[in-house]
């Protein structure tokens, strides 16, 4: 008997200790990924590497200013594009939805969050890419809208819903209508929410390659407008690090190095403002 | 009490109260808003319509035997998506096989043994592993894990384990065992988080009563609380499932590129996600590229199979209360 509460507690013991292993393999993940980055990257971050233009193959040098300002351009007209949508979508799930056609709107957006951003591409290229006959930022930024809009309307509306029922109560008490309500109480109170759903977005789309492939394509140049073939840091990243050349390589880990920066940044920010603001109580 | 005064109550007319709705702005903000959250259902149908349209000509031409033709030739105009299936399943099944086991148990730690502050940490970095670009997996698996597959791994596991077919056969590093390797990776962050907040909502009776009635930690934990969440859990293995599907970039890089199916997991092969990825913008005549569109098709339909399964799962448990077990 005592015999088996010994094995008993030893088992406890070890498998305990397993779900510690466990755990702490998977944040060692983050961090060799990291190391491994910087370590590889950090030499080749430099002023070339934000201000020229990308050398032919096979030639040493250059950097990747064309695709900065690319992914710059591509990430702003789905920002413009997707936020707003996004936005009014969730505020209409949180405060007008009924319950059939928001449940609807509910389950499309969830399934549009779900699609394969590979697939996303495929139907960008279509409706985009084909009629106009060339790549352009246009597309890649089109791809990327519909990949913000439902991660922002869905954030919106869990936001906007764990805004307390009393004080969209209170503001109609007060004789405001119910837009108004909205716009200067719930909105208000659940912003710093709202903001933390659309940085994580942004942030999100802005690492995505997939989708760009065939919309936005690639370039050696600078883009001078949105019609036109766009490098972006993703795309970059992808072709640099699949050529046979070393010095490509080199390149990738620099680029692979600034956008995860920039794209965990982001999400420190972001967790950042919603941890201080207590504005959204659960 | 108050029934017999609200049937008395005259109807009131429909006209002006909406009138009224109309003054105030109320309808017109819906309107707006509604126009909105519309066109996220046109965008989805959309999307699902020309996928459809767009695949027509293999779909025609090859009808089901488009999924059981094993044969991908572009020269010959023979498409067959067999080896891109059975290389998203195997890649994704290798991934659900590391990172479920991993992921649960990262969870478990997580929820019922760290301290508060020290698992609030640890899941800010679980969180920030989910953030990470898939093509920055993909340099690394490509830099990093090839080498050591094909180096130290893939050798060792042809030493101990090659008499089975899965594990015999010549080594490249490139393959689907690289290729479920980094989407174990990758599907990891999904799989921990969703499983710690369903173990997170058993409620604590669950654990005082096993421990009462003289359980150790363990088996509290393991017969009494996980057994409780496992709705939850497998919410989040599907949830990791459909996300190892749909993965493109790490994948491309690593898994090979053969439209051909093989036994040996050392072996390279091809997913739908990578095909695509590879051959979409090279596609010459329409019925390679709508081959192509076709797959995409294939992979969205599996995706939203496990996703909805995925949600099923999840609303289940979130929904159920206290009282059942």
């Amino acid at each position: 008997m005592t015999l088996r509460n010994r094995w008993r507690k030893t088992l406890s013991y070890c498998m305990l200790s397993l779900t510690g292993v466990c755990a702490v393999v998977a944040v060692s993940m983050l961090f060799l990924l990291l190391g491994y980055l910087v370590y590889n990257g950090w030499r080749s971050v430099d002023w070339d590497f934000f201000t020229k233009l990308p050398k032919s193959p096979g030639e040493t040098g250059g950097g990747m200013a064309n695709a900065i300002v690319g992914s710059v351009q591509i990430i702003l007209l789905a920002t413009i594009a997707g936020l707003p949508v996004g936005f009014m979508a969730g505020i209409y799930l949180s405060e007008f939805g009924g319950r059939t056609f928001a449940f609807l709107v509910r389950y499309m957006a969830d399934l549009l969050n779900g699609v394969p951003s590979i697939v996303i591409g495929i139907f960008a290229y279509a409706v985009v890419v084909v009629p106009m006959h060339i790549n352009s930022a246009l597309a890649g930024g089109f791809a990327l809208a519909l990949m913000l809009i439902p991660i922002t309307a869905r954030s919106t509306e869990q936001f906007m819903n764990s805004v307390p029922q009393t004080l969209r109560e209170g503001a109609l008490a007060l004789g405001a209508s119910k837009w108004k309500a909205i716009a200067t109480v719930v909105v208000p109170a659940a912003y710093r929410g709202i903001a933390t759903g659309m940085i994580l977005g942004v942030a999100r789309i802005a690492g995505e390659t997939a989708p760009l492939l065939f919309t936005s394509g690639s370039s050696d140049y600078m883009s001078t407008g949105f019609t036109q073939p766009t490098a972006s840091l993703p795309v970059m990243i992808y072709y640099r690090a699949t050529a046979p050349w070393e010095d490509w390589h080199r390149q990738a880990w620099a680029a692979g190095m600034v956008l995860l920066f920039l794209v965990l940044l982001a999400n420190v920010a972001a967790r950042l403002i919603l941890s201080r603001g207590i504005a959204v109580q659960k | 009490m108050a029934t017999s005064a609200a049937v008395s109550a005259p109807p009131p007319s429909r006209a002006p109260a909406l009138l009224q709705r109309l003054r105030n702005g109320d309808e017109v903000a819906r309107l707006i808003t509604l126009a909105f959250a519309s066109s996220i259902l046109l965008v989805t149908v959309g999307l699902i319509y020309q996928l459809w349209v767009t695949s027509a000509l293999p779909r025609h031409k090859f009808g089901f035997g488009f999924l059981t033709s094993s044969l991908w030739n572009p020269v010959s105009g023979q498409f067959g998506a067999l080896p891109f299936i059975y290389g998203t399943v195997i890649t994704s099944l290798i991934a659900l096989l590391v990172a479920v086991p991993l992921g649960v148990g990262a969870a478990i730690f997580l929820s019922e043994l760290a301290p508060a502050r020290i698992s609030s940490i640890f899941t800010f970095f679980i969180e920030l592993l989910a953030a990470v670009p898939s093509v920055i997996y993909g340099v690394l698996a490509l830099f990093t894990l090839v080498p050591l597959m094909r180096d130290y791994v893939e050798p060792s596991l042809k030493k101990t384990l090659g008499f089975l077919p899965l594990f015999s056969g010549p080594i490249y590093g490139f393959g689907y065992l690289t290729a479920g390797t980094i989407l174990a990776i990758m599907t990891l962050p999904f799989i921990i988080s969703i499983s710690r907040e369903a173990l997170l909502d058993v409620p604590t009776e669950q654990r005082e009563a096993a421990l009462a009635l003289g359980a150790t930690r363990w088996e509290s934990t393991w017969q009494a609380v996980v057994p409780y969440a496992r709705l939850g859990i497998f919410g989040s293995i599907f949830l990791g499932l459909a996300r190892a599907l749909g993965e493109t970039m790490a994948v491309t890089m690593v898994i090979g590129n053969d439209p051909s199916i093989h036994a040996s997991l050392f072996a390279p092969g091809y997913t739908i996600a990578a095909a695509i990825a590879n051959q979409f913008s090279e596609a010459t005549g329409d019925l390679y590229l709508q081959s192509l569109v076709e797959l995409g098709l294939v992979l969205f339909l599996l995706t939203i199979v496990i996703n909805a399964l995925a949600r099923l799962l999840i609303i289940a448990t979130t929904r159920r209360g206290s009282a059942q077990s």
